[in-house]
């Protein structure tokens, strides 16, 4: 691979960045939430957002069902896919039952992840993934609400020079809107199915 | 990174190189390459492989290069206290005896820019530019959107 000037130029500034934002986490100075922080009590995530057609889409819309959320955005190449296939393969492993859980895709990066190419990317792993996206103002209300740290950060490598930091893990919510669990990054799907099971059969909440 | 794409892919396919077999040049050999198909090309792409290093020095992955993607880069995908976030990678090095691994969650090629979408069944040529081992070209087929490891 050749560098040109500009692209030694990019590097460099990459780097800095890096440096940059190790020296901020170093000093304490993003705050994460941890799996402790968020498991501690029950509460209600909320959350106003559009559909890929711009309708207007509430955390209350799915009242009687679970719903299995994921933060994310489309322009993420790995850890977003990896976390949608499972979401697939735990819907698939639903079967008959697949109705009663309605998996949601939130995105953390509105300006780019809207509309047509939101429905396009979430449907290329499952049909039933429904995608939502909204204004800067209402994804942050969608973060907070659920207690999901998420980041914009530049990166020279990256499109449009820069990525999304974000809470990776999936949120369950149950029928009557309480956050349940996650279920933390990597967890195998055959394993996030299991406990899903055992709530719709009634032996979890 | 000007060859026509559409005659590369055509001739990969016509050859009947769908497959992951093994690479061998020298001391390096690349192994298990694959790529997720992509949504179009606004998107990035990724692609993933393992290097296993056969000889007695350490040798570094320090490029890429492919007809389908005007700007490949390395990157890791590190998760932190359950935030996940991207960092690009210079360059990665290949012990002695010993292997780099380009996986899911992990180390991957994020193919940018993309030249045409990467089709699952489909195959491109990556090229890996390694300090002392020089470059090493590999076929690297595309799998579904949803895939997450070289084996369908």
């Amino acid at each position: 691979m050749k560098l040109t000037l500009a692209q030694k130029i990019l590097w460099v500034a990459a780097a800095l960045a890096l440096v940059a934002f190790a020296a901020l986490v170093w000093t304490g100075g993003l705050r994460t939430s941890s799996s402790e922080e968020s498991a501690q009590q029950a509460f209600r995530p909320e959350f106003r957002l559009e559909d890929a057609a711009g309708r207007p889409v509430t955390s209350e819309d799915f009242r009687g069902r679970y719903r299995l959320v994921f933060f994310g955005f489309t322009n993420c190449p790995d850890v977003c896919p990896t976390t949608l296939s499972e979401v697939a393969q735990v819907m698939d492993g639903l079967g008959s039952q697949a109705d009663r859980v309605q998996p949601l895709f939130l995105s953390v990066d509105p300006e780019r992840d809207a509309g047509a190419e939101l429905a396009e990317f979430t449907s290329a792993f499952h049909p039933s993934i429904l995608g939502l996206a909204g204004s800067p103002e209402a994804t942050q209300a969608a973060a907070e609400s659920f207690k999901i740290f998420f980041a914009r950060e530049d990166d020279a490598t990256a499109p449009d020079g820069y990525s999304m930091a974000h809470a990776s893990a999936l949120y369950l919510i149950g029928p009557d809107g309480d956050w349940l669990r996650q279920y933390e990054y990597g967890m195998p799907a055959t394993d996030i199915l299991a406990d899903l099971q055992n709530r719709l059969e009634g032996s979890l909440p | 990174m000007k060859l026509p794409v559409a005659a590369v892919l055509a001739f990969a396919l016509s050859a009947g190189l769908v497959h992951a077999e093994p690479v061998r040049q020298g001391d390096l050999e690349i192994d298990a390459a694959w790529a997720r198909a992509s949504i179009g090309t606004s998107r990035p792409g990724a692609a993933y492989f393992t290097v296993r290093n056969l000889g007695d020095e350490a040798d570094r992955l320090t490029g890429l290069s492919s007809p389908v993607s005007a700007m490949p880069m390395l990157h890791e995908t590190t998760v932190s206290e359950g935030v996940s976030r991207m960092a690009h990678v210079e360059a990665a090095e290949i012990p002695a005896g010993g292997e780099l691994t380009l996986e899911s969650g992990g180390m991957h090629v994020m193919l940018m820019e993309l030249t045409t979408p990467l089709k699952e069944g489909a195959t491109f040529p990556l090229t890996l530019t390694f300090e002392s081992g020089g470059e090493i070209t590999v076929e690297v087929p595309v799998f579904g959107p949803g895939a997450t490891g070289p084996a369908e």
